[in-house]
Parts: C-alpha cells; sequence; structure tokens
C-alpha cells in the first residue's frame, strides 16, 4: 500500500485544494488586501492607505454606526429567543407529556408539530422574505396580520410594519426566528434522545416536576448543544442581509431603521463603488465572528459528564 | 408577539384536556404549542388561499377567501413570471454543482481522514475554518476574479462557485464519517490487492453511504435555496436566473405593475416541489441538515 502513495494523495487533492484556494481563499485574502487601499473598484489605481478606511467605519453615523449597532441587537436577541423556544418544545415534545404508568413520552401531536415547525427551514429565504413582505403589508395591500387587527378593531400601521421605524428591526428579526426554531427544535431534540431515561424516571420518583426536571437534568446535560447551537446562530445573525434585502424598504429602511452590516457592506460595494472602505468592514465582520466562535469555545466547556 | 391575538385565541381552544397534575402549566403549553404551530401554518395556507384571488381582491379583503378561482393567476406567474424557466435553470446548475460538491468534497475528505502527510492539518483547518468566513467579504474580488476569466455571468462560473462554497462543510463533516468508518474492512481490500483508487470507489464510498446521502440533502437544499451568489454572480440576463433570484425579481417587478396574484401564485408554484420533497423525505431531510451538527 505504501506504493503510489503520495501520488494518489495528490491527484484527489489537486482539484478540490485548487478549487477551494482559487475561488474561495484567494477572494478572501484579497479582500484584506483591498481594505487598505482607496480602491474603488472600477478603476485600475489605487493607492495604499493603511488603516484609514477603519478608522473612517466607526465615523460614518450614516450607514455603519446605525448597522453595527442592529448586528449588535439581532446578536444578542436571535440566539437568545431562538435557543430559548428551541428547548422549550424540544422539552415539552420529546419528554414533557406525562403518558400512562408514568412514562416519559412527548406530549400528544408531537410528531406533528416537528413537522410542522421544522418546515420554514426548507424554505429558501427569497420565498421566506417574500411570504413575509406580504404578511407584514399594509391593509390596503392585502397584508395579513394588519388586515387581522383591523378585523378585531385593533389599531395597525398604517403603512405596514415594515414601512414602520418602530417596527422594522422586530418584524425583521420575528421572521429570522421563525425559520429558525425548528432546526434547532430537531437538533436539541437528538441531543435528548441521547439523555438517559433513568434520570428522568428517577427524578419522577424523587417528585421533581417538569420545572426541575427541564432545569436540573434536561438543561446541565444539554450545555454542548446549546452552544454549538449558540455559535450557528451568531455566524447566521452577523450574515443577516437577504431577508432585509427582500423585505424592507430601500434594502434596509425606512431611514436606516433596519440598515445591517452585510447590507451596508452590499450598498458600498455595489452601488456607492467604495470597494476598499466595503472591505475593510468585511474585514471587521470576520474578525467578529472569529472571536465569537473563539471565545465561546475557550469559556464554554463546564466539565463533561459522561452518561 | 403582540399581533398575534386572534391566532392565540384560536390557539387556546385547541388546549387539551388538563389534568390534575400541572394543569394550567400543561393548558398553556400545549396553547403555546399549537400557537407555533398556527404560526408556520397560517402565513403559508393564506398564501395558497391568496394565489387563487384577483389583485383587486387582494387588496380590498386580504383575509376572505376568493369569491371564484382564480386560476389566470398561475398562468401569468408561469408564462409573464418565467417561473418554469427558472426552474429549470435552478436544475440545470445543480446537476453539475451537486455532483461536484459531492465528488471532491468526498475525495478531499477521504484524503484527509485516512491518510497522514504533512500539511494534513493546515488543510483541513483551512476548510473548515472556511464555514465562518462572511460570504460578503469575498463577493468583489470573486466577482473580478470570474470576470477575469469570462466565467461571470455563465451557468459553469455558477457551478464552479457552488462547488467551492459548499466543499467547507462537506469536507469538515464527510472528514468525520470517514474517520468513523472500521479500518478493518480497507485492511482486507488491501491484502486483496485492491490499489487506493479502487479501495476508495469500491469499498469506502459505498461504506459512507448514510454521510454521503445526509450530506448531499444538505447540500441539495442549500444551493437550491442560495441566493447572493446568483444574486452578483449571474446578474446580467434576468432570463438565465436561478430560482430564489427569479422570485426576487418577480417580487420587484410586481411592485411596478400591480400585479400581486401572480406574485402569490409564483411564490405557491416555488413551495410546491420542496413541499412534496418535504413531505415525502421529511425524515432524512431532518437528519441531513442536523447532521453536521451532531458529532
Amino acid at each position: 500500500m505504501r506504493h503510489g502513495r503520495y501520488p494518489f494523495i495528490l491527484s484527489f487533492l489537486a482539484l478540490p485544494v485548487g478549487l477551494y484556494a482559487w475561488l474561495v481563499i484567494l477572494p478572501f485574502a484579497q479582500a484584506f488586501q483591498i481594505s487598505l487601499t482607496d480602491w474603488s473598484g472600477s478603476s485600475n489605481t489605487f493607492n495604499y492607505i493603511g488603516l484609514d478606511n477603519y478608522v473612517n467605519l466607526f465615523k460614518d453615523e450614516r450607514l455603519v454606526l446605525p448597522a453595527l449597532r442592529h448586528t449588535g441587537i439581532i446578536l444578542v436577541v436571535l440566539p437568545v429567543v431562538t435557543i430559548s423556544l428551541g428547548l422549550f418544545f424540544a422539552f415539552m415534545l420529546n419528554l414533557g407529556g406525562r403518558g400512562r404508568q408514568g412514562r416519559i413520552e412527548g406530549v400528544r401531536g408531537a410528531r406533528f408539530h416537528k413537522i410542522v415547525y421544522f418546515f420554514p427551514q426548507v424554505l429558501s429565504v427569497a420565498i421566506i422574505g417574500i411570504l413575509w413582505k406580504q404578511v407584514y403589508a399594509p391593509e390596503n395591500f392585502g397584508g395579513l396580520i394588519t388586515g387581522a387587527l383591523t378585523a378585531v378593531g385593533l389599531p395597525a400601521p398604517v403603512n405596514g410594519f415594515l414601512a414602520d421605524k418602530r417596527f422594522v428591526l422586530a418584524a425583521v428579526i420575528a421572521v429570522l426566528v421563525w425559520s429558525a426554531v425548528g432546526f434547532y427544535l430537531v437538533f436539541f431534540s437528538s441531543a435528548m434522545a441521547s439523555i438517559p431515561r433513568d434520570l428522568y424516571e428517577a427524578g419522577i420518583i424523587d417528585g421533581a416536576g417538569r420545572f426541575q426536571m427541564f432545569f436540573k437534568i434536561t438543561l446541565p446535560l444539554l450545555w454542548d448543544s446549546v452552544q454549538t447551537a449558540w455559535i450557528y446562530l451568531s455566524i447566521i445573525a452577523l450574515d443577516v442581509f437577504v431577508l432585509v434585502y427582500m423585505m424592507t424598504p430601500e434594502r434596509g429602511g425606512p431611514d436606516t431603521a433596519s440598515e445591517v452590516v452585510g447590507g451596508v457592506i452590499w450598498k458600498y460595494a455595489f452601488n456607492h463603488g467604495e470597494q476598499a472602505f466595503a472591505s475593510a468592514l468585511g474585514v471587521v465582520l470576520f474578525f467578529a465572528a472569529l472571536t465569537l466562535a473563539v471565545v465561546s469555545l475557550r469559556f464554554g466547556p463546564r466539565e463533561r459528564i459522561e452518561f | 408577539m403582540a399581533t398575534d391575538t386572534a391566532e392565540q385565541t384560536a390557539a387556546r381552544s385547541n388546549g387539551r384536556e388538563p389534568r390534575s397534575e400541572g394543569a394550567v402549566l400543561n393548558l398553556f403549553s400545549q396553547g403555546f404549542l399549537w400557537l407555533w404551530a398556527l404560526m408556520v401554518i397560517v402565513p403559508v395556507v393564506w398564501v395558497v388561499v391568496t394565489s387563487f384571488k384577483t389583485s383587486r381582491e387582494i387588496a380590498s379583503d386580504p383575509l376572505g377567501l376568493p369569491a371564484a378561482m382564480h386560476f389566470e393567476n398561475y398562468a401569468n406567474a408561469w408564462t409573464n413570471g418565467h417561473i418554469g424557466g427558472y426552474f429549470l435553470n435552478t436544475v440545470q446548475v445543480m446537476a453539475f454543482s451537486v455532483t461536484g460538491t459531492m465528488l471532491l468534497g468526498a475525495m478531499a475528505a477521504y484524503v484527509l481522514a485516512r491518510y497522514e502527510f504533512p500539511g494534513n492539518r493546515l488543510l483541513y483547518f483551512a476548510f473548515a475554518g472556511g464555514m465562518m468566513f462572511p460570504v460578503f467579504l469575498a463577493l468583489f474580488p470573486l466577482f473580478k476574479t470570474l470576470q477575469n476569466v469570462g466565467l461571470l455571468n455563465t451557468y459553469p462560473g455558477l457551478v464552479l462557485v457552488y462547488i467551492a462554497y459548499s466543499l467547507p462543510f462537506t469536507v469538515f463533516f464527510l472528514t468525520a464519517f470517514f474517520r468513523t468508518l472500521p479500518t478493518g474492512v480497507a485492511e482486507a481490500a488491501t491484502v486483496d490487492g485492491a490499489g487506493h483508487y479502487r479501495l476508495f470507489f469500491q469499498v469506502m464510498l459505498p461504506m459512507a453511504k448514510p454521510g454521503l446521502i445526509a450530506i448531499t440533502i444538505f447540500n441539495i437544499i442549500g444551493q437550491w435555496n442560495q441566493f447572493l451568489l446568483p444574486l452578483v454572480l449571474l446578474s446580467r440576463n434576468p432570463e438565465d436566473a436561478v430560482i430564489s433570484q427569479g422570485l426576487a425579481n418577480l417580487a420587484l417587478r410586481q411592485g411596478y405593475e400591480g400585479d400581486s396574484g401572480a406574485l402569490f401564485a409564483g411564490t405557491v408554484l416555488a413551495m410546491i416541489p420542496i413541499f412534496i420533497a418535504y413531505v415525502l423525505f421529511q425524515r432524512q431531510i431532518q437528519a441531513g441538515l442536523t447532521a453536521g451538527a451532531i458529532k
């Protein structure tokens, strides 16, 4: 078997590594380089201007600072809400029911709920954007929520939820949560399946209610999964863009109320022709993602419980 | 959400019979479970119902049922909206991109998992690290790269990019999978005189089938839903658009022409194949999409 080992390794790695280096690694490296220049993106001339772009980022009160603020909000709210809901649903659907003879099982209809909750996960973000744009639309454009609110005599925003500065960011986050919860429900469900049932049975004998079972047994044993989910959701939160692009007025409006970092990179790169500035913001985003991953991996793990 | 009062009351009345123990908790959690189910079902059903209304009905009575089944919306979406064409475009691209992703991904993952050589760890981390890169950062250099070699606004260009950007997760997942396969079978095959290539194609690939299926489903869904890359790299000719891009175009045009009926119908048309696939392969899809997360 030693015969022809290296030719084999080379022949198998050449294509994937070559393609990956050419279309992924190299563009990312170039983006770092571009961020140190004053390149507009269209001309062939540019100068190196050091870290000026980075300094100017934090002076841009028109787009960058609101975007950083909103992405920061999403970064906190999306994981917290999604993980809480995912854990709650997973617990109810797998362990929440009290079956006959005190057996541990999910509540009734658990299978149905799982199928329904997961469905948004397979819908493309373009479809989700169109769907919810219609749901949030103003009443005279056929909006579902505004129509329902008016039908029961409650006030609704005249121009719909997405054209209202007060609601637009919350509306976008709600759609993000809506589409993500099913995934984390299934994710936590499979983690819960590996927790031995006798732990719960012992808990029941000791008179534990469902609250105690959740907080004293399930949650501590799921800590690794929660941490993984946190990293995934943080990366999703940092990358939010397509929904904002599809749903909101002026792709980040009204009046920058739903501007996010991804969208601002897009605007500077493809609308304003300020490639270097956009790249600098992208690099900041990259290091934010890296820091988050490293921090949660370093400070996350508690002592591992073998079972 | 403060806006779901109607659904909430509907959900409450669905709560099951309370038991003596924790009756309130039971009612609350059952109600909440149904509320969430309705939050998924109601918008989707509403879009389907609305797709049969005339544009005037949609604007004047968003919640009502259509007076008559207005099938013209579907004809409009199919012909003026080109939904059928976008479908074919997407299938065409993905036939190559998914196959390519799986082949290249499996090759790289196999070598990284089962062969020791200098630089092995470095390559593995180069691939795995790619999962964290924000795509925005690379978009413009990528645009220029493809432009320089004449692959911008072409399907081959898009296929190569899809493959390259699907590799990180595919390699990461399949490397872990190949590592778990027993070494005994490989050794036996080697003793029987199988070379490196035969070992891979005739022994290891068939053994890795469950992992390959899971990650194929993951990639199919991921590439079907891809929006950002085609938006930048396939923007010249609107008729060449892939499905999510085409829908976005339809949504944009609906804003000018006011034909919201066609937009609803187009959305439904785009959902139908996904819905059928989901109902049929619901178990495999859930396993495939969450597979990477469970190490």
